[in-house]
């Protein structure tokens, strides 16, 4: 990831919070924070609805139609308006919006063109392999990202300081495929052979099953946040250990690891919570390339084979899954975020 | 009166920029005895908080101590272990923030940070249930009730006042014997800053606390410091009993600033300093203040004035003609000028005529039917502390807020709410001057540019014309014609303030609405753009609308007040008459609150009191 | 307010001199550029842009060419070697640049200009459009960029200019949120309001007083999207949906020459070390550019004047 900004992730705006409050005294809810999460909720799901619109009119609106797609060189006038028949593609774009998003809700995402079967049962494997990846990297990339951080922190300027900061500059520049390349080239293929190169993980079999078959992707993509996480943690952390409170615990004589403990770190927790989940967001689009170069069954590797068949149903069911993904893992990071500030939680008295 | 083991004793002491020769402090030397309050007052620049720091032994990033000592009690802090010195702050020595609302860790409540404080030297194996107790007795001190929900709120659930209660409970808790209180009450209103320095005062009384209190207002040294110590470019330049520097001062820097400093009780000409303090690794061989000063001679300007003793050496300055100085008598009591008065009385109409001004935000109402009346040509002071709705009457005036209703009319014609709505003729005969210099010009523009682009917004003129006048605007602000192609972050807030003034007169207003102008700067320049603003009304019969919180400014500049408290006009007249007899309880109060130079006659002298 | 409700001016030691603010994106670059970071750098990434610029014109052999058999380690004929359909891989990769370079800039622009004139116009005028914008926005952020892309790609097949269109507008979001996180920070400003005071056109105010002050945060931003607009092409190459083969792209390269990894190496590592020193480098600038600000606003925390480091600021 290239953004090097040490630009904090913000906390839920203020203009949201009051908004929350509003709602709060509409609804008669109590509680700020549950009224933002219903709030939010409601607002996520509008925004998924106007998603499955884009996602639609990206698949059906744009110049060459799916028939076209899919017949490729065999492409006849004749076979193609055969095939858009079949493929109700002749109907007018509406319709057939409305057609696939009530099939969507009643969990009838279509049938794929590539191969004839459903698509939900395609996809419904994958999804779970690439939520153990996602997962895997996600916590073993924050415990990493966030211990570094704090140290780093902790001993500014230091040694150890400067080497971690020098190495994640340079690290989170690298592209997905270039930090998998080096992965695989490292111990896979030229140096050490001791995991392989493709993920072979038999349809039906889940991946913690196959061990040896994770690691090397898990081990990419942690490569790829670890970094953005440890210079994130440690901004966080330079920030709240150069602010007036902590400077005033340490002129009330408390010692340094009571300072970094107890007085700076409950104050970057909440940029920690976004950061880590900007980084589990960011891992949904790594996936892609990632599962790409391993052959790894996931919805990444997935994507990519439905986009090069012109698998329209498929392309649409996974980009929505990811999208959802997106939307609510952003709720839950707010919300998080929002908990973790007394400041935001609770109003002046 | 002295116990010989409380004393603080700096040497010598000298701070540099880390890494280079530049010094920011040199030469401070300075003593305080047990149950002593020491008043270290300077402007900004002055250094004052790097010494005040450097008394815990502590030097913010990039400065370092690089000679002198600071002994307490025999022992040198600056040569302490990192050991040593984590026990001597909060238990022996003790510090007082200047903005409590950053101080207090925004994350954890503030009964936690309190027991934290008691507890953190050695307090830790005495049970909860004495903890507890201590707790109460130390928030009962600073005057607050030991209740679960002080004790279990969050700092931002706290006001201003009880923030600070809460730092002056948390550095008495151990009953450390010396303080250092840097300027603790700068933001509270008058009443909390009262309460603060009584019982600042108090605590120190009884448990014979040695005190220094930094702050750049002399008034609040009057009521509390015995002694005082003047800083000027990282230097002390005077040092003595405070009613004798106040008196007659022997520097010509406190002159001035004794000079400068507004009083609520009397109606004078306040006379700032022209220039600025020179920034650390720019300060001059010779005497830093000698650019700056009427008593400067050759001997000034070619070496560094030694330390004088005055009379014995309790009182010192650091002046070749510190003697001339004090025959002088220029301190508090020395005669002033009084101000001119223009057209008092005079039924002059009314330029700018308010009614039942309600204001709202969102839908809170802020502002609770304001009437007020700026007669042509004079000066209308509007009065209140943070929270009276003072801002948002400006605002609402000027047009920049909305919402409100009522009635605002300018030359006898209604305006609208917004000033995009306005005519021209309305927006530039009505001009407004920000609160913070430093946000009011446009960074990326030079001054000429910015004084301007109302000109060419407003009249169509050749290009030679318009610069003539920004020119003249300009001079009129005691700005000269190198300043046109500046830009902003080279000029001082004093300079900043004044572009921003021309920036409203180069378009020939008849009405100046003056928000806080002066809050953002130093004593000494604030009475130079106050005495601009009351020359330029007199010269152009300007009108003005003056808001402040500064009840002491009002006397010197307005000759009507109206005084807002909470949203509503609480009493209003000619300035004298409500200032020497105010009729409202809550301007008698105000009145009384506000510290007062005049205060030295019954300064407290402190007895000493073995310590607990 | 800051902390003693008195601003202090800002550390003004380096005042900068007038001519320098005339430009000042030229005076952030020569900054940045004079820092350690800056220069290493651009060192990186000029080295980078001068082999894509330069190569065509310098390569041995053609990028089509027969030259030995596939997969062959280095040779005299071929210095690093051939690639699995036997061309010459340096060949290849001296060609095989410009063209990402060219498209990564375009996107890049397109992502700019159209996301700054959205931020800008949605802090400015708040209300409903801030609202409608800010809605927008949040649709398209809750694509990954590079499954936007292969979204619009799907149906019409890799076409050069929907990869940069696309590219282009999946960089919109990102760059409209950040400039008008910045453009709200300076509308609130004074002296904003004070030339609102004046009734000037909105149009002036915001090329006049807001856009100046953006230079910086503008910079930076350009900056990481430059970045990450080759990583997307690149890697969009890579998954087989940037430029086709035969033609040399480096992306393309990585990824056709993976079979070949354990024959010759120097057929994947040399692209995919110049994209990475590439991206590195890029990175690395626009982390200078950040760190450098020339007389900024700042309130300096009390009256203590740090003299050394005027214009950079350490984090």
């Amino acid at each position: 990831m290239s953004t090097t900004i040490d630009t904090l992730a913000r906390p839920p705006s203020e203009g949201q919070f009051h908004a929350a409050r509003r709602w709060s005294r509409r609804f008669e809810l109590s509680h700020p924070v549950s009224a933002m999460v219903v709030r939010r909720l409601i607002t996520g799901i509008l925004t998924l609805f106007l998603v499955t619109i884009v996602i639609f009119a990206a698949t059906a609106v744009l110049p060459g139609n799916a028939a076209q797609a899919v017949l490729g060189r065999n492409a006849t006038p004749d076979r193609v308006k055969i095939l858009e028949k079949q493929l109700h593609l002749d109907r007018p774009a509406v319709v057939q919006y409305w057609t696939w998003i009530s099939g969507v809700f009643h969990g009838q995402f279509g049938v794929s063109l590539a191969n004839g079967q459903a698509v939900s049962s395609i996809v419904k494997g994958r999804i779970i392999n690439s939520a153990v990846l996602v997962l895997l990297a996600g916590v073993i990339g924050s415990v990493l990202g966030v211990g570094l951080g704090v140290l780093a922190a902790a001993r500014r300027d230091g040694w150890l300081d400067n080497i971690l900061s020098v190495v994640s500059l340079a690290v989170t520049a690298l592209p997905e495929y270039v930090v998998a390349m080096a992965v695989v080239m490292l111990f896979a293929s030229l140096v050490f052979h001791v995991l392989p190169a493709v993920s072979v993980i038999p349809p039906g079999a889940t991946p913690w099953s196959q061990p040896s078959a994770i690691v090397l992707p898990v081990m990419a993509l942690v490569i790829v946040i670890v970094p953005y996480i440890f210079r994130m943690m440690r901004g966080a952390m330079v920030e709240a250990l150069e602010s007036d409170y902590v400077e005033m615990a340490r002129l009330k004589g408390s010692p340094r690891w009571r300072q970094v403990l107890v007085h700076a770190l409950p104050n970057s927790i909440a940029p920690t919570i976004q950061v880590i989940g900007l980084s589990i967001l960011y891992l949904a689009g790594g996936i892609v390339v990632v599962e790409y170069v391993f052959a790894f069954p996931g919805v990444g590797a997935g994507l990519v084979d439905a986009v090069s068949a012109r698998d329209i149903p498929t392309i649409q069911l996974i980009v929505l899954v990811l999208a959802a993904f997106y939307v609510f893992m952003n709720i839950a990071t707010d919300v998080i975020a929002l908990v973790a500030t007394p400041r935001r939680r609770l109003p002046r008295s | 009166m002295t116990d010989g083991a409380a004393r603080l004793v700096v040497d010598g002491l000298r701070i540099i920029v880390a890494g280079s020769s530049v010094d920011v402090v040199d030469e401070v030397t300075l003593t305080v005895d047990a149950g002593e309050v020491l008043g270290l007052v300077g402007e900004s620049g002055s250094g004052k908080t790097t010494v005040s720091l450097a008394l815990l032994g502590y030097t913010r990033r990039g400065l370092v101590v690089d000679a002198g000592s600071v002994r307490f009690e025999d022992s040198d802090v600056l040569t302490m272990s990192a050991d040593e010195l984590r026990q001597l702050r909060g238990r022996t020595i003790a510090y007082v923030p200047q903005d409590p609302a950053s101080a207090l860790n925004p994350a954890l409540k503030v009964g936690f940070q309190l027991r934290e404080a008691l507890t953190m030297h050695g307090g830790g194996d005495s049970n909860r249930l004495e903890v507890s107790e201590r707790m109460a007795q130390v928030l009962a001190e600073v005057g607050l009730e030991a209740s679960k929900e002080i004790r279990g709120a969050y700092p931002h659930q706290l006001s201003g006042g009880q923030q600070q209660r809460i730092a002056l409970a948390m550095a008495f808790a151990c009953r450390p014997r010396l303080i250092v209180l840097d300027e603790p009450t700068t933001g509270l209103d008058a009443a909390t800053q009262r309460h603060v320095l009584d019982t600042v005062r108090g605590l120190c009384r009884s448990y014979g606390v040695a005190a220094v209190h930094v702050t750049h207002d002399l008034a609040v040294v009057a009521e509390i410091a015995d002694r005082v110590t003047v800083m000027y470019a990282g230097r002390l330049i005077e040092t003595g009993p405070t009613k004798a520097v106040f008196e007659t001062p022997a520097h010509p820097y406190t002159a001035g600033l004794l000079r400068a400093i507004p009083s609520p009780e009397r109606r004078e000409v306040l006379v700032g300093m022209e220039g600025q303090p020179p920034r650390p690794g720019h300060r001059p061989r010779g005497c830093s203040f000698e650019p700056r000063c009427d008593f400067a001679v050759a001997q000034c300007a070619a070496a560094r004035p030694p330390v004088v003793e005055i009379e014995g050496p309790a009182r010192t300055a650091r002046c070749f003609r510190a003697e001339e100085v004090v025959r002088r008598s220029l301190g508090v009591g020395a005669p002033v000028s009084d101000v001119m008065v223009s057209q008092d009385g005079a039924a002059a109409d009314a330029v700018l005529v308010v009614a039942g001004l309600v204001g709202r935000y969102g839908e809170k109402e802020i502002l609770h039917g304001v009437d007020l009346a700026v007669p042509r040509g004079s000066c209308v002071a509007v009065v209140g502390e943070s929270g009276s709705g003072k801002t948002t009457l400006a605002r609402c005036l000027v047009g920049l807020h909305g919402n409100w209703s009522g009635t605002v009319a300018f030359d006898s014609q209604s305006v609208r709410p917004l000033a995009r709505n306005r005519s021209l003729k309305v927006l530039q005969a009505v001009q407004y001057v920000f609160q913070s210099p430093y946000t009011a010009l446009n960074p990326r523009k030079t001054i000429g540019q910015l004084v301007e682009q109302p000109l060419a917004h407003f009249y169509k003129l050749a290009a030679r014309e318009r610069t003539a006048r920004v020119v003249a605007a300009l001079e009129a602000a005691a700005l000269n014609e190198d300043f046109l192609g500046r830009y902003p972050d080279q000029l001082s807030g004093g300079e900043r303030q004044r572009v921003a003034i021309a920036r409203a007169l180069v378009v020939e207003p008849e009405l100046l609405v003056c928000d806080e102008v002066t809050s953002a700067l130093d004593v000494s320049v604030q009475a130079a753009i106050v005495e601009l603003l009351r020359r330029l009304q007199n010269e152009r019969g300007l009108s003005l609308l003056f808001i402040t919180h500064n009840l002491a400014l009002v006397r010197s500049i307005a000759q009507e007040v109206v005084v807002l408290h909470e949203g509503s006009v609480v009493e209003r007249g000619p300035t004298d008459t409500v200032l020497s007899h105010p009729v409202d309880e809550y301007t008698i109060r105000l009145l009384e609150d506000v510290p007062k130079l005049t205060s030295l006659t019954d300064s407290c002298h402190v007895s000493a009191v073995t310590p607990v | 307010m800051a902390r003693n409700g008195k601003e202090k001016a800002p550390s003004s030691g380096a005042a900068s001199p007038a001519h320098l603010r005339r430009h000042e994106w030229v005076a952030v670059l020569g900054a940045a550029a004079r820092s350690r970071r800056g220069a290493i750098g651009a060192l990186l990434a000029l080295s980078v842009v001068a082999v894509a610029v330069i190569g065509p014109f310098v390569a041995p052999h053609s990028s089509t060419e027969f030259v030995t058999s596939a997969f062959t380690g280095p040779s005299g004929r071929s210095l690093l070697g051939s690639d699995g359909l036997g061309r010459d891989v340096l060949s290849r990769v001296l060609f095989g640049g410009w063209l990402l370079l060219l498209m990564a800039a375009v996107a890049t622009a397109l992502g700019a200009i159209i996301g700054t004139a959205l931020g800008i116009t949605a802090a400015y005028f708040r209300g409903t459009f801030d609202g409608l914008i800010m809605r927008a926005v949040d649709i398209f952020l809750a694509f990954p960029q590079i499954v936007f892309a292969l979204l619009l790609l799907s149906v019409a097949g890799p076409k050069l200019w929907l990869v940069v269109i696309a590219v282009g507008i999946s960089h919109v979001p990102q760059v409209a949120r950040v400039i008008r996180s910045a453009s709200l920070d300076i509308c609130e400003k004074d002296y904003v309001k004070a030339v609102e005071l004046l009734r000037i056109k909105p149009r002036k105010i915001i090329v006049g007083d807001i856009l100046p002050n953006l230079v910086t945060p503008l910079m930076v931003e350009v900056g990481l999207r430059f970045t990450w607009s080759i990583v997307i092409i690149a890697g969009l190459s890579f998954i087989g949906f940037g430029l086709q083969p035969p033609a040399p792209n480096w992306g393309l390269m990585l990824n056709e020459n993976r079979i070949g990894l354990v024959s010759n190496p120097w057929a994947v590592v040399v692209p995919a070390v110049l994209v990475a020193v590439l991206t590195v480098g890029t990175n690395t600038f626009t982390d200078a550019i950040a760190r450098v600000s020339i007389g900024v606003e700042r309130p300096v925390g009390d009256e203590v004047f740090l003299g050394v480091a005027t214009l950079e600021t350490e984090k």
